[in-house]
């Protein structure tokens, strides 16, 4: 019986007329990676930002179950989400640019060293325990930052590091909030093939040695063919398959969905192949 | 290679004759035609056309040496901070240090009649009130045009409390700064929420409304004659007066002086020197705080701030609130400097002048607020026709800065912690994990 | 009931001079997203060419009523969109991109400036125009009770109005008017698509500031007096009425106007006349934290 970390119920997120998700139902399980795939424009970062707190749900009910116990996402002010252990990283990067790396990721511990730091009293008189937990602080993020491989970097200017390294920090930053679920928006477009298997590795690796289950919206179909247990396929904002990437690279609703598509890498490989071997490619 | 350069220069020339047709066509009814009131109280019109020629000719050359000196790149915001202000920021402590012993030796020093003595406290004064709204402007991000408001508020708190229950400074300062970040709470409560230009309109109104308060709320606030009779500070007790009342020992008698109306105004300038330095004080260690780097965090990207679970109204609240309290500081203070407060020290253009400190100093820098306060400040005492064209040039200089540098000139950001500087702390300690 | 119908007229006529000024804040908000704090000093400019040009006439003996008031009019609208136009250039353009509190530093930069400019060049003092036009319709009801509307007020409203037909035939009929509602939707969009953003809005800008040219000439025949300061109340004013009608809205930004108006006509009427600005500012701060997306305006969806 696998752990599930977050279920989704008939979510529905209406923006006037359009309906942009539709009586949505999955669940997320602790240990695995899950992807959500689907075209452009099918609502999946509607989902995220239903799921993060950043849009109120029409309907539907989102079910959490992190750091103190379960709760109901949709029913939390955007802000409260994170502390749940509900970290995210978006589709267009959002670092706090005139800021220093390290500085990125010691914010990212805001809430904890906000208390260690007695509201602000126990830090402006400098107090040993404020210290400590600020060191503490740094030496977390000097773990994701060797981690990822931004150490060098460490005392530059978020926005002057090049933008493969700046999708890498703002998972690190994420790291840094201490999540359960960590929720990736395309982390890897606009990544070099290196960069996109170093992505991958990372995100294995979160799932096998660190417990952070991992939720991805991401189009190249190879890097989530390879890492995710699990896919959701959306289109149009209704969900047309679930299940592990064995089943789903099978399934002729997803193979159609994709086939309306023009853009060939967003193509699963194997339905590529078999364009190229039909003549079309 | 003659006509190399006439071909370029003739589309420059044809550009800048364009742009001097359009100062003549925009100053010719404002600048060259003054309207007077004539013999018969009806009005007749001044001309003065040659004002209007030295504007064309200053905008023609003007026009025509920047599109010489930028050769077709465009006059747009450059992200880097230039060399003088990163020399200035990486030995900010020692420029610092420096400042502060000039400004202690300040009244000791030969030149130092009591009208310096009183311009320095005047030019301390506004570098407080930079250094405040700075918190709320520079690091958090947020445009406050009422910040006078809680200047105002701490000054009518000094004065309303002194006078009504005869509390001295000492216990009114504390008091008017917690009425400032009180009222600076109230209006940011519901604010904090609207976007950022809806905020600045909202402080600007908000400004306007506890001045038009002031004016019209005669019974307590003295309406447009203000209050009188503020009380003068005391040295911890000891008056500065020459003839002190029954039992009291004045400041001369204290230290077997010969009484001289200049130690009061010392004293006054030593008085808001500590003011402005614990404010300084304040807002270089609050950087360094979870809270600080919060602020500037939210000045950066809000949207990233909710993600990462930092509450922006309350990090926004607290910003405006320890802004406001600064304010009522210095009020309180400027209370009992001038013995005398009225509405009219109030106006909208007081927060544009502490709002032109902060920007054309830098957003956030602390050495680049007392410079440019020392140039607000003085300008009009070098001469006092520079009075009015005073704000003609801070107007002028808030929007090239924009353009040219808008961080500031003196705008350079040192990170409030390194990877190098945390690693030698936590070695002494034997490691953090 | 007559001293009802008098505040009504006072204060449609005050709430059509509001709308005006109010129409340019809203269009260069729902264009490029900015508070043009300089708008109320562009208001101000307005009214001081009209005072220019109106004594200039009468010392040239050019005195007929109607031929002065068109030929005020021209020149004003003239001079005052070019300096609409100037601001945008110098001002705003080279800050697109820039940080976020860039464009409105600058302006309220622009908006000091702009009123030290006038300061300087035209004094401090009060400037009082001698009436142009006088007279007006008197109704006495059966009580005693007299109903004025002046000529002037009469005036107001009739340009208003068929500046409001011309100006939404403009938006709604025109290549220029697609071009700015293309803008309002999607600057780079349209731009893509060919629209000539640079051009789209500095033709916004002249158009507010033509509009708040009107509004000057017509609050300086209205009030009679004007000084350099008159931008700084009328701009707050009229910001007040384009968020209270839904900032981005035109029809909003005249409703907004009229209802600011009424309540400024109707406050002062009723109650006090020395609260009446604080009245504004507070509808002003109310509105912004219970109804920020006013009568008209649509809710702002956040993109993240």
């Amino acid at each position: 019986m696998r752990r599930s970390i977050l279920e989704v119920l008939h979510l529905t997120m209406r923006f006037g007329g359009l309906v942009a998700v539709d009586d949505l139902s999955f669940t997320a399980y602790a240990d695995d990676i899950t992807a959500i795939i689907g075209p452009n424009g099918a609502g999946k970062t509607t989902v995220f930002n239903c799921l993060t707190g950043f849009y109120r749900p029409t309907t539907g009910q989102l079910t959490f179950h992190g750091h103190h116990g379960p709760v109901l996402l949709e029913r939390l002010e955007g802000f409260r989400v994170a502390r749940h252990g509900l970290a995210r990283t978006f589709q267009n990067i959002r670092l706090f640019g005139g800021m220093s790396v390290l500085e990125n990721l010691v914010v990212a511990q805001h809430n904890h060293l906000m208390r260690a730091s007695g509201y602000t009293l126990l830090g402006l008189v400098g107090a040993a325990s404020y210290r400590r937990a600020e060191a503490e602080a740094v030496e977390r993020a000097r773990f994701w930052l060797e981690r990822t491989g931004l150490i060098e970097r460490a005392d530059q200017p978020a926005g002057s590091l090049p933008y493969g390294e700046q999708r890498k920090l703002e998972i690190a930053r994420a790291l840094c909030a201490g999540p359960k679920l960590l929720c990736l928006d395309e982390p890897a477009a606009g990544l070099n093939p290196r960069e996109t298997a170093e992505l991958g590795e990372l995100l294995l690796e979160l799932r096998d040695r660190h417990g952070v289950a991992v939720l991805l919206i991401e189009h190249d179909m190879s890097l989530v063919m390879r890492i995710a247990d699990h896919i959701v396929v959306l289109d149009y904002g209704r969900k047309i398959a679930d299940g592990p990437p064995e089943r789903i690279k099978r399934d002729p609703a997803v193979i159609k969905a994709y086939l309306g598509e023009t853009e060939d890498e967003e193509l699963p490989p194997e339905v590529a192949a078999d364009l190229a071997a039909s003549g079309g490619g | 290679m003659a006509a190399d350069a006439a071909g370029a220069i003739g589309p420059k020339l044809k550009d800048a004759a364009l742009a001097a047709l359009v100062a003549i066509a925009l100053t010719v009814p404002i600048l060259g035609m003054e309207t007077v009131p004539g013999p018969d109280g009806r009005l007749t019109l001044d001309f003065h056309f040659h004002l209007v020629a030295i504007a064309a000719v200053l905008v023609f050359a003007g026009r025509l040496a920047l599109s010489l000196l930028l050769r077709g790149r465009q006059l747009r915001p450059s992200g880097r901070s230039g060399a003088v202000a990163e020399f200035v920021s990486r030995h900010g402590t020692w420029f610092g240090l420096a400042g502060i012993a000039f400004a202690l030796v300040l009244p000791f020093m030969p030149f130092a009649s009591r009208y310096v003595i009183d311009v320095a406290t005047t030019i301390v004064i506004y570098v407080m009130l930079g250094w405040g709204l700075n918190i709320v402007v520079g690091l958090a991000g947020l445009l406050d045009l009422g910040y006078v408001a809680f200047y105002a508020v701490g000054a009518y708190s000094y004065a309303l409390f002194a006078q009504w229950f005869g509390l001295g400074f000492w216990i009114c300062l504390p008091i008017a700064g917690l009425l400032a970040a009180i009222a600076g709470v109230l209006l940011g409560f519901p604010v904090l929420r609207l976007r950022g230009d809806y905020l600045a309109i909202v402080t600007l109104g908000f400004g306007e409304i506890i001045r038009l308060v002031l004016i019209n709320w005669h019974e307590v606030t003295g309406g447009p004659n203000g209050i009188a009779d503020i009380p003068r500070p005391t040295f911890f007790g000891f008056p500065f007066t020459r003839d002190p009342g029954e039992g009291e020992t004045a400041f001369h008698e204290l230290f077997g002086l010969e009484f001289s109306t200049l130690h009061r105004v010392i004293f006054l300038y030593y008085l808001a020197l500590f003011l402005a330095l614990v404010t300084n004080l304040f807002v270089l260690r609050i950087r360094k705080l979870p809270i600080g780097r919060a602020w500037e965090a939210l000045r950066e990207d809000e949207i990233a701030c909710k993600a990462l679970g930092i509450n922006p109204t309350n990090t926004k609240l607290t910003a405006f609130a320890l802004g406001a309290m600064f304010g009522g500081f210095a009020g309180s203070f400027f209370a009992t400097r001038q013995g005398f407060i009225s509405p009219e020290s109030f106006t909208f253009i007081e927060s544009a002048i502490i709002l032109a400190i902060v920007v054309l100093g830098g957003m956030g820098s602390q050495i680049g607020v007392v410079l440019a306060a020392a140039v607000i400040v003085l300008l009009p005492e070098i001469g006092r026709e520079f009075e009015t064209y005073r704000m003609l040039l801070f107007g002028a200089a808030m929007v090239l800065i924009m353009i040219w540098r808008p961080r500031g000139l003196l705008a350079h950001r040192e990170p409030t912690l390194t990877l190098a500087g945390s690693t030698g702390g936590t070695g002494t300690r034997g490691g953090g994990r | 009931m007559a001293y009802f119908l008098q505040q009504l007229i006072n204060g449609v006529a005050l709430g059509m001079v509001y709308g005006l000024i109010a129409i340019g804040y809203s269009m260069v908000y729902g264009i490029i997203g900015m508070i043009n704090f300089a708008h109320g000093e562009i208001y101000m400019i307005g009214a001081f060419v009209s005072i220019i040009v109106f004594t200039l006439l009468g010392m040239l003996g050019i005195s007929w009523a109607p031929l002065a008031l068109l030929l005020v009019l021209i020149v004003a609208i003239l001079v005052t969109s070019l300096y609409g136009w100037t601001v945008e250039r110098i001002a705003y353009r080279p800050l697109r991109g820039s940080f976020r509190l860039a464009p409105l530093i600058s302006a309220i930069g622009m908006s000091i400036f702009l009123q030290t400019y006038v300061q300087v060049a035209q004094g401090a003092k009060i400037k009082p125009l001698q009436p142009v036009v006088t007279g007006g319709f008197v109704f006495t009801d059966p009580t005693g009770f007299t109903v004025t509307i002046s000529w002037i007020q009469i005036l107001i409203i009739v340009l208003t109005l068929v500046l409001m037909a011309g100006f939404t035939w403009v938006i709604t009929k025109t290549p220029l008017g697609r071009a700015q509602r293309a803008c309002e939707q999607d600057l780079k969009m349209a731009a893509l698509c060919g629209v000539d953003v640079d051009r789209t809005i500095s033709t916004t800008f002249v158009i507010g500031a033509a509009l708040a040219a009107v509004a000057g000439l017509m609050a300086t025949l209205y009030y009679g007096v004007i000084d350099f300061f008159i931008g700084f109340l009328a701009g707050v004013k009229a910001f007040t009425a384009a968020v209270l009608g839904g900032i981005g809205s035109i029809p909003g930004a005249m409703l907004g106007g009229l209802v600011l108006g009424l309540a400024e006509a109707f406050w002062s009427g009723y109650f006090s006349i020395e609260y009446k600005d604080v009245a504004a500012f507070t509808i002003l701060v109310l509105v912004l934290i219970f109804l920020p997306t006013g009568i008209l305006g649509r809710p702002e969806i956040e993109k993240v």
